[in-house]
């Protein structure tokens, strides 16, 4: 071959390089998860899976991710309840409403919350806002509403509901500031169009500027998504960390525990090979939530590009 | 402390009804920047007026007065009084969503919305004054894109969306949008400017048609266009208002040394 080694082909074989990196470390961090889970699947099945009791003892192991699957779908599910609507609710704020001078510091501060330490809402979550929800919200909703299966037990401020607001905190700045570019991203033409025909300022957010930002939202929502399943430490502090049936996530004031949190407690001091597989194995199934939740906020934003191609046209 | 003026007016208005709208004294500012100087010009009913003027001379300004979307621009300001059938649009009591309903609006690019039908870009309208699906609204909006010219190129596509179709066919769309509010006014900022020729000259067929039913107000860069739809022609210059008159009039023998010069294209 003759080929001249120019500066162009160098960039080129360092691009495909630093890009075939990035998929043999997804494939390597598979292989692991996979390989290390054989065990504990090869001995439990879809129990492992469906199972929701959590026993290292030697001889009596056995080992059912259900319950922390479930926490982290609930804590996770609460995030996104509680902070959709708020993130959505600042975007529009900004962007249809703030004054100019109020625009930019309010947007800075909103992503300065993202770059707080986790271990540091963590903290706060623990010390602070966990009496705060104790004392304001789960013992005067427990003492009414406490015959309710999901504000039944005692409301200790350790548990599902303060793990599900401090994640919604923590994906505010993500959905919000992303909700911000689709948002400032919409053509005004439509605006003005919306306008022209007799729709208030509310109609105009309500059915084009946010029917128009639907699907680049949606990505946001499900980035934040992804924020909320994977995050540790803020959780771990404050979701009371029970094991077994005890973490199945069926009251918001009862103490429970997600795949992450699972992970971070036990997974140092387990000994035995196959508690350490069964680690291994919840690593497994939280990598599989957050590639699908990836794949669908990809598929999401890329549809969002296609809209906007659309209305240029 | 203005009612008693505004009755005066609406009285003078009543023995003039071939009088839709008129500006009366009308400044407007963006920011510090003053874009028209004390506008005193009469829309007539049933006719179509056309703005001309170089660019920048603030003729979008200028209509978009007519119909309140001035406003909502954040920095805009302005003085003066824009009447409709002899009341002030600007009035404390009045809601600037009632007068966008009576006097509609088309703009330079087309915009339909798209993430509406074409159906739904006709019945938005008046599904915000909670007009319900049916056959009603499916009247109106068949009525409205037939006077739009457009019916018979879209009636089997309704449910496409709105910008599915040509530049062209999307101007009418939006020209059916405003129709379907049964606007008394209906303004066009440079309907023309972002289409073919063919293109445009059934858009020109249409704004002589709609006299009928409306009072057209349409700016243009062309004058051959203004020349061809418009009973009554303004000229701009720098935020003023330059010459006044019946279309004719002003192209053949134009009273000002200014439309003269910008009618023969020494300047503009
Ligand atoms: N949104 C705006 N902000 C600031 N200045 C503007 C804005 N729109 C128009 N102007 C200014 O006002 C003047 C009149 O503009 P416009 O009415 O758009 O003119 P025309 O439609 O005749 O081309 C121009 O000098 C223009 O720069
Ligand atoms: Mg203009």
């Amino acid at each position: 071959m003759n080929r001249k080694f120019t500066g162009d082909n160098v960039f080129k074989i360092l691009a495909a390089v630093i890009a075939a990196s990035a998929v043999v470390i997804l494939i390597v961090t598979a292989y692991t998860l996979v390989s290390g889970s054989v065990p504990v699947l090869q001995r439990f099945g879809l129990g492992f899976f469906a199972g929701t009791q959590w026993n290292p003892v030697e001889g009596r192991e056995i080992f059912g991710a259900l319950p922390y699957v479930l926490g982290t779908l609930v804590t996770s599910g609460i995030a996104l309840l509680i902070g959709v609507p708020l993130s959505i609710g600042i975007a529009v704020f900004l962007v249809e409403m703030a004054p100019k001078a109020l625009r930019v510091p309010i947007a800075y501060l909103v992503e300065l919350l993202a770059a707080v330490p986790s271990v540091i809402y963590g903290l706060w979550g623990l010390f602070v806002f966990r009496f705060w929800i104790q004392n304001y919200i789960e013992i005067p909703v427990s003492n009414s509403l406490g015959w309710l299966p999901i504000f039944s037990g005692t409301p200790f401020g350790l548990d599902v509901l303060t793990a599900g607001i401090i994640l919604a905190i923590m994906i505010i700045p993500t959905v919000a500031s992303i909700s911000k570019e689709v948002i400032g991203a919409v053509p005004n033409s439509i605006r003005e169009g919306a306008y022209s025909i007799g729709a208030t300022k509310w109609e105009v957010i309500r059915h084009w500027v946010l029917s128009y930002g639907r699907s680049g939202i949606f990505g946001a929502v499900i980035l934040g998504l992804g924020r909320a399943v994977g995050e540790t430490m803020a959780v771990t502090m404050v979701i009371g960390n029970t094991i077994g049936p005890a973490a199945i996530p069926t009251s918001l004031f009862k103490p429970s525990q997600t795949m992450s949190s699972l992970i971070a407690n036990g997974f140092l001091e387990s000994t035995a090979s196959l508690e350490k597989s069964a680690y291994i194995g919840v690593g497994l199934f939280l990598l599989l939530l957050s590639l699908i939740i990836n794949i669908a906020a990809h598929v999401m934003v890329t549809r969002v590009l296609k809209v906007k191609g659309g209305a240029v046209e | 402390m203005n009612s008693k003026e505004n009755t005066e007016k609406s009285y003078t208005e009543q023995m003039r009804p071939d009088v839709k709208m008129q500006s009366i004294g009308l400044n407007a500012w963006f920011g510090q920047k003053q874009a028209l100087k004390d506008i005193n010009l009469t829309v007539k009913a049933n006719a179509v007026t056309a703005i001309i003027g170089p660019s920048g001379c603030g003729k979008s300004t200028f209509i978009r007065t007519l119909n309140r979307m001035h406003e909502l621009v954040p920095t805009a300001k302005m003085s003066g009084q824009v009447l409709l059938d002899g009341k002030d649009i600007y009035a404390d009591e009045v809601d600037p969503v009632q007068i966008r309903r009576r006097v509609g609006m088309v703009f330079q690019k087309p915009n339909p919305f798209p993430t509406m039908s074409i159906y739904d870009n006709v019945a938005a309208g008046l599904k915000l004054t909670g007009a319900k699906k049916g056959k009603n609204l499916d009247e109106v909006v068949k009525r409205s894109l037939e006077q739009a010219t457009l019916w018979e190129e879209v009636k089997d596509d309704l449910k496409k969306p709105g910008t599915s179709i040509s530049g062209g066919q999307q101007q009418r769309l939006c020209i059916a949008r405003a129709i379907a509010l049964q606007p008394e006014v209906i303004l066009m900022d440079e309907p023309c400017s972002a289409l073919d020729p063919i293109a445009t000259a059934k858009i020109e067929e249409l704004i002589v048609n709609l006299k009928n039913d409306y009072t057209v107000v349409i700016v243009t860069h062309s004058m051959q266009q203004a020349a061809r739809v418009s009973d009554f022609t303004a000229f701009m210059y720098l935020g003023q208002l330059v010459e006044f008159g019946e279309t004719s009039g002003v192209f053949e023998n134009p009273k000002n040394e200014l439309t003269e010069k910008y009618i023969t294209g020494k300047f503009g």
